[in-house]
Parts: structure tokens; C-alpha cells; sequence
């Protein structure tokens, strides 16, 4: 029995690791990468800590402008979501009861619907209106970021509308019928019952648009024009070759995610223990207790931290500096290709001699220009995946002698031939 | 007393599809007074307190208040103010906020309306409760703090649906005597709404009395308890013994029914029965617990039942007796406690005398619990 239960655990233990693993492992990999120097995003080796990713990413035009049209388009679907979502949602409460489910299916079908068939809807529907209306092809209705608002929107108003039929489903409607009755008109009664009650809803259905608009990429790609937003660009680059600032971004990103996240759960732990203990929120601070000066303080809290992260950057710059840690590097690597080409060379010769004793070999490299390093074939990855590239030590370190393969193969130099040489030669 | 403005519904019928919820109500309210719905639940007394706020249209006839038809008028523009069954009050405004939320929709400032609410506050004796939630507060103040935010509204007409009916005893009935005075004070005419025939007969001028969707009699509470106008308010309103039979013969008045187990029995005739009731009516009588007593046992009166008793219960004030007699239905007696030590009579026969005066008969016809 005991022993069952131990297994138990351990499987359980076991399971865990590798769920967690599989859901966290990714980004846990990409956010280490943004902080190693080399050209090309890898954890391992790890060679130096280095922050001018950062920098990269502050310098990268096109990321920062697909990061704002991204707000722009967020922020647009927010409002229009919101509103539809919550209007949406309000029909069906109003809508005659035999409607209401055939009402339902159809506004939450978008839901359903391929983001890809709602995109070329969206950019062949509002042609046709603008054609229909007699405009110019350069008229507001082809303006991109107008578009992708209003593609997203499609679905997105739905999810808005879950949410807002979730809150709904809560309300007394006798709260509006006293509004009424004091005397309230229905505005009134809208703006001053229903919709502060709806309060929590459309903070969180906004969040919810936000994040949905952010991440879209399938509608995204047919409607954007001329205002690619943060994951066009990013899939773009990926075809141009990327670098450790994608990484620091998806770290960024995590950072936020993460207290984004906390302090919801916290203020929510909150609100509860204030509940259930019938005091009002601000009464309570969760576990441990923040010094006097600074509790009902946020602004001097934040400061502090501030402070706290001045302090530490600059006792770090002092102490470290990633550039003599990159010039180490270097050296280090300097001398292992040093050995390697002495290695090389010593082989050749050892080769040559073997060959003068044993005649030609079939399988010998002999076939091969083994001095003329070339990778046949363009692919559509470029260079990206060059191994050689991987072993810049950064972006500036781009005057080092460029990469001894000139073409750029889909698989790099993976197949150089010297690769080839070295295997057959351990095969040996 | 008839300063405060009246209301009339005039052959009121309320249907949803084919459910018949008000059929034909007629009632004369008179302005300033305290008028009460008795009903069992579900016999649609909040349907016609809908229907007077203006939440519903009645589906045929006519509703005035202060002689004025209400039809087309929203509940918005009506002088009326309603306190829901189940108060609604606005979970998310402060107390006082609550209160005044008919002076913040007709733009009234916030200081003023303050000053006003601490005012209603005094009143309802929540005075610097003003800043709590409403979920802050107990039953019996949310239904005070429901008052008083009907109250700010100045209506000419106050509504209440059950307001009483979450609290306990003890909290209902301090609420019941200070409703009865706030109206007093007011001086405003109330709509009271209840299936508690105690409050219904302690704090109003005239009852209602109502059973699924038909109104079988109005009038003020003692003409209500004394003389019934149907089997089914006889029956609800307060405890009653039946005893059915045929009408022997009617003089003056007075009644004679012929029954199976308990004899002839001598009552009053109902006064809705007067005109129509005949010799050989089915009918049936009704006796009130507290009017029948033991019968001397030389007297020679021929108001007597006989029966056997069954069981005896001692509750204080009062020394019931059931007894079996009645057609398989036990009797009741209530006898007043005045000190003695009663000698139990389980099991025995017993005479119990019973005055023809306090008697009612009434055609026969739907009780209460059946
Ligand atoms: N909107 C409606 N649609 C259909 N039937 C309704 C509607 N409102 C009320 N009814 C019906 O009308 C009848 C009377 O309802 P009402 O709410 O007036 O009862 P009530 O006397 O107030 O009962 P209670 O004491 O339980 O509150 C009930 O049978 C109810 O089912
Ligand atoms: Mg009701």
C-alpha cells in the first residue's frame, strides 16, 4: 500500500515536472536567450550576460512601429468590442425568449469561423463598400489599421459578449425597475445601475480584446495595408534572420504577463478576505505588511523600487561589463579555430602521407573542394541558421571575417564540407 | 382623512397568454389611508401592485390615482414609489446614496441631498449610518433604509410588497407599529402588500382579501374577522371550525342548519348571504375556536355539540382542545387560561356550548387549505 502511494507520487511528481515543463519550458528557454550574447537566440552555451539586447530591441524601427500600430489596433479594438460585445449582450436579454437561442448561435458564430476567412471577408467586404460607395482606393476604408480594428472586432465583440452575458445573468432587474420607479428615465437607469454594475465585466472583457487583438495574427495578415503590427512584423522578420531582441521581447512581454497577473490574483485575494471578514478592501494586506511609511502609499513603494533598480544597475556596470567578457570569449574561440585549422592542417599532412602509402581511396574526401567552403542553394531561411553566424559574439561584431561561406543555404553550412571531412575522418 | 390622493381600479383584469392573474378588481382607495392585499401566495397581489406602479398595463379596465386614468403613463412619471419584495436596494450606492436616488436623478446637488438624507436617516433611527453599504446593513435596517428611499421620492402613493416578510417575528412586529406610525406622519396613502393576516388586520383601515387573481372581499379588519364574506376568507383569515349541512329554515337573520353528526346548528346568516341564501341551500358554518366553550352540564340551551376529545394542548395564553366531531375534521377550542388547574378530559365525551351570534353561515363554497 505504502509503497503504491510513494510510486503514486512519484508519477505525479514526474507528471507535473513534464506538464510544467512542456507549458513554461519554451518560454523560460527564449527569456535566458535574450540575455546571452550570441548573434543567434541560444541558452547554451552560455557564453556572456549581456542587456544590449535591450538596446537592439529600443533601436529596432520596424518592431517599434509594429508595436505601436499593435497598441493603436488594440486600443480601437477595445472600444469598438466593448461596445458591440455589451450591446450585444444586452439584446439578448431584451429579445423575445423563443429568439434567443437561434440569436445566440448567431452572434457567437465569429467565434467559430476561421480567423483566416474573417480577414479575407473583412478586406473583400469593405472593398466592395468602398467601391459601392464610390471612393478612391486610398479612401479611410482601406486605411489598415481601420481595417484590422474592424476585422478583429468581428470576432472579438463575441468574446466581449460571453462576458458580458455572464454578468448579466446576474443582475436583479428589479435594481432597474426601482431606478424607474424613483423617477430615473431609462438613461438613467442605464448609466447609474446597469452599468456600474457592469463595471468589472468591461474591465475584463477589455483586457480580454486587448490581448486577442495583440496576438492575432491570421485575420491580422489580410487587412493590415500599410500598418503591419507587432506579429506581422515578427513573423516577417523571421524570414530576414532574427536575433536575441525577439527574445527580450517575449521576456518583456512574460515580465508583464506575470504582474499583470499577480497583482489581479492579489487584489482579488484581497477583495475576498475583506468580504469575509466585512471589512472594506483597503483594510486588508494580504499576507505580510509593509512598513508603516509605505503602506497606503503605492507612489513611494514604486519609487523605491526605482531606487532599488538604479542602485543595482549601476553596482553592476561597475563591477561587470559584459564588452572584456565578450573580448575573453573571442579570444577563447580565436584560439580553438587556431587549433582546429592547426589540427586540420596536421591531418592533411598525415593524410597525404597515408595516401602516398595506400594509393587513391574511393571515400576519401578527394572528390570534395575541400578548401573552397561553399553551401550551394539559396533557401528560404538565408543564413539564418548558419552555424557560423551563431558564433558572432553580437551584433557588432559583424566586422569579424564574415562567415567563410559565401551562399546562403536553407541549412547553412550544415553540410559544409569540411563538417563532412571531420566526420569521416572520426569515422576513421 | 381623505386629503391624501385615492386610488381606484375600475374592472382591472391582468392576463399573461392565457393565465388569468387579475380577474375583475374593483377597489375604491381612499386617499391617506392604509390599505392592505391579503392573499395566500401566488393570488396576485404583486401583479396589482405592478399594475398601480406601473410596470405592467392592465390588460382590460381601468387604473386612477388621484382620479387621474394612468393609462400610457410610465412608472418613471407616476406618483407612486414601490418597496419591492425583495427591497432592491442599489448594492453598489452608499446608505444615503440609496436613499436620495430620486433627488440625484432630477439633478439635485450632492450637498443638498446629503442634508436630506441625514434628515430620513434621524427618522428611520439610522442616523450616521449614511457612508455603509446596503450590504452592510441588517434585514430589519436594509428594510428601513427601503422605506426611507421611497419616502425621499415625496410619492402620493407608497407601495409595499411583503416588506416585512425576511425578518423575524420579534423585528416584524416593532417594523409593523412603526410603519402604522411613519404613515401616520406622512400622512400619505399606503398599498401594503401581505399573505400575514396579523399584519394585514393590526395595521390597515381596510384589507383586501384575495384568492387566485379574484377579490372576495373588501372591508376593515374586524368586518373581515366578524363576517366573512366567503367560505375561503373565513377560513383564511384567522382559524375557523366547519360544520357542513342544509339550510332547515332562516328567520331574521338566524339560521338553522340541519348537520349529519353534530345535529341542527344556529347561526347568523354571512351578510354577503342575506338576500340570496334559501331553505335548503347547502351551506356550511363557520365557529371560531375562541367562541365555543365547555357547556354547564345542567344547562338546558340547544347551542350544543357534542364530541369527543382527542387531544389537549397547552400553549400559553390559551388551552386548546380538539375534539372529533365534524365531518372526520376535528374541532377546535381555545379556552382562556385564567390559572386553573384543568382536569384532562382525554377520551371523554364533552358538551360544548356555542353562541348562534358569532356563528356565520355561508353558502357553501372553496376554503383556504383545501
Ligand atoms: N410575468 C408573468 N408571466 C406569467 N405569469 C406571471 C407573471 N407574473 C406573475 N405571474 C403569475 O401570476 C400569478 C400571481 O403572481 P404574483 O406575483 O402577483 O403573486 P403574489 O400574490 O405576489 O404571490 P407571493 O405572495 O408569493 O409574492 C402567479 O401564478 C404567477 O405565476
Ligand atoms: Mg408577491
Amino acid at each position: 500500500m505504502k509503497s503504491d502511494n510513494t510510486l503514486m507520487k512519484v508519477f505525479l511528481g514526474l507528471y507535473l515536472v513534464v506538464f510544467f515543463g512542456y507549458l513554461l519550458g519554451p518560454l523560460i528557454i527564449m527569456s535566458i536567450t535574450g540575455f546571452n550574447s550570441p548573434g543567434f537566440p541560444r541558452a547554451a552555451p552560455w557564453e556572456c550576460l549581456t542587456f544590449e539586447w535591450f538596446d537592439v530591441l529600443a533601436n529596432d524601427k520596424r518592431i517599434i512601429n509594429g508595436l505601436q500600430n499593435s497598441f493603436m489596433v488594440g486600443a480601437g479594438t477595445v472600444i469598438l468590442s466593448v461596445i458591440m460585445g455589451m450591446a450585444g449582450a444586452l439584446v439578448l436579454t431584451q429579445v423575445w425568449p423563443k429568439l434567443r437561442a437561434t440569436y445566440y448561435t448567431i452572434v457567437i458564430a465569429p467565434i467559430l469561423i476561421p480567423g483566416v476567412v474573417l480577414g479575407i471577408s473583412t478586406l473583400v467586404f469593405w472593398d466592395r463598400i468602398n467601391v459601392m460607395l464610390g471612393f478612391s482606393g486610398e479612401s479611410f476604408l482601406h486605411n489598415g489599421i481601420l481595417l484590422t480594428i474592424l476585422g478583429q472586432s468581428t470576432f472579438i465583440a463575441s468574446y466581449c459578449m460571453l462576458v458580458f452575458v455572464a454578468r448579466l445573468q446576474r443582475f436583479d432587474v428589479g435594481l432597474t425597475e426601482a431606478a424607474l420607479d424613483l423617477g430615473a428615465t431609462n438613461v438613467q437607469a442605464f448609466r447609474k445601475i446597469l452599468l456600474p454594475f457592469l463595471k468589472p465585466a468591461i474591465g475584463s472583457s477589455a483586457v480580454l480584446a486587448f490581448l486577442a487583438s495583440f496576438e492575432n495574427y491570421n485575420t491580422t495578415t489580410f487587412t493590415f495595408g500599410k500598418y503591419p503590427t507587432l506579429t506581422i512584423e515578427l513573423a516577417q522578420k523571421v524570414r530576414y534572420g532574427i536575433n536575441p531582441s525577439i527574445s527580450v521581447l517575449a521576456f518583456i512581454i512574460v515580465v508583464l504577463t506575470i504582474v499583470g497577473a499577480l497583482s489581479h490574483e492579489i487584489y482579488q485575494r484581497r477583495k475576498q478576505l475583506a468580504l469575509a471578514n466585512g471589512a472594506p478592501v483597503g483594510a486588508v494586506t494580504g499576507g505580510f505588511q509593509l512598513p508603516k511609511f509605505l503602506r497606503g502609499n503605492p507612489a513611494s513603494v514604486v519609487l523605491l523600487l526605482v531606487a532599488l533598480g538604479g542602485f543595482s544597475t549601476i553596482w553592476f556596470a561597475n563591477v561587470y561589463s559584459p564588452e572584456t567578457c565578450k573580448a575573453e570569449v573571442r579570444e577563447i574561440k580565436r584560439t580553438l579555430q587556431q587549433q582546429r585549422i592547426e589540427e586540420i592542417r596536421r591531418q592533411k599532412i598525415e593524410r597525404e602521407q597515408q595516401k602516398l602509402l595506400q594509393g587513391p581511396d574511393i571515400f576519401g574526401p578527394k572528390n570534395r573542394p575541400g578548401d573552397a567552403p561553399q553551401s550551394p542553394g539559396k533557401g528560404a531561411f538565408g543564413s539564418v541558421f548558419d552555424p557560423q553566424n551563431l558564433d558572432k559574439a553580437g551584433p557588432e561584431s559583424n566586422n569579424e571575417p564574415a562567415a567563410k561561406n559565401p551562399g546562403a543555404g536553407a541549412f547553412g553550412s550544415v553540410f559544409d564540407t569540411q563538417n563532412l571531412k571531420k566526420q569521416s575522418e572520426s569515422g576513421n | 382623512m381623505s386629503q391624501g390622493v385615492g386610488v381606484n381600479l375600475q374592472d382591472v383584469w391582468i392576463r399573461f397568454g392565457d393565465f388569468v392573474a387579475v380577474r375583475e378588481a374593483n377597489v375604491d382607495i381612499e386617499g391617506g389611508s392604509f390599505f392592505s392585499f391579503l392573499g395566500p401566495s401566488g393570488c396576485g397581489k404583486t401583479t396589482i401592485l405592478r399594475a398601480v406602479s406601473g410596470f405592467l398595463e392592465p390588460s382590460d379596465g381601468k387604473i386612477l390615482i388621484g382620479g387621474n386614468d394612468m393609462a400610457g403613463i410610465g412608472p418613471n412619471k407616476r406618483p407612486t414609489a414601490l418597496i419591492f419584495q425583495n427591497l432592491a436596494l442599489f448594492p453598489l450606492m452608499k446608505v444615503w446614496e440609496n436613499i436620495t436616488f430620486s433627488l440625484e436623478v432630477q439633478g439635485v446637488g450632492a450637498a443638498d441631498r446629503r442634508k436630506r438624507a441625514d434628515e430620513l436617516l434621524d427618522m428611520i433611527a439610522l442616523a450616521g449610518q449614511g457612508d455603509k453599504l446596503p450590504s452592510e446593513l441588517s434585514g430589519g435596517q436594509k428594510q428601513r433604509v427601503a422605506i426611507a428611499r421611497a419616502l425621499c421620492a415625496s410619492p402620493d402613493v407608497l407601495l409595499l410588497d411583503e416588506p416585512l416578510s425576511a425578518l423575524d417575528l420579534k423585528l416584524r412586529q416593532h417594523m409593523r407599529t412603526e410603519l402604522r406610525q411613519i404613515q401616520q406622519r406622512v400622512g400619505i396613502t399606503f398599498i401594503y402588500i401581505t399573505h400575514d393576516q396579523g399584519e394585514a388586520l393590526t395595521m390597515s383601515d381596510n384589507v383586501a382579501v384575495m384568492r387566485h387573481g379574484i377579490i372576495d372581499q373588501i372591508a376593515d379588519g374586524q368586518s373581515i374577522y366578524d363576517d366573512p364574506a366567503t367560505p375561503f376568507v373565513a377560513s383564511f383569515v384567522g382559524e375557523n371550525n366547519v360544520f357542513r349541512g342544509k339550510v332547515k329554515s332562516i328567520e331574521n337573520g338566524m339560521a338553522i342548519i340541519s348537520t349529519n353528526r353534530t345535529g341542527d346548528l344556529h347561526a347568523r346568516v354571512g351578510t354577503s348571504a342575506r338576500e340570496t341564501m334559501k331553505v335548503g341551500d347547502k351551506a356550511m358554518i363557520f365557529i371560531r375556536p375562541e367562541a365555543l366553550s365547555i357547556a354547564e352540564t345542567n344547562s338546558a340551551s340547544n347551542h350544543r355539540i357534542k364530541a369527543l376529545v382527542t387531544n389537549e394542548e397547552f400553549e400559553g395564553q390559551a388551552y386548546n382542545v380538539f375534539l372529533e366531531g365534524g365531518e372526520g375534521k376535528e374541532i377546535k377550542m381555545s379556552l382562556v387560561n385564567q390559572g386553573k388547574i384543568r382536569q384532562s378530559s382525554m377520551g371523554k365525551d364533552m358538551f360544548l356550548e356555542y353562541d348562534p351570534e358569532q356563528s356565520i353561515v355561508l353558502p357553501e363554497g372553496e376554503l383556504a387549505n383545501e
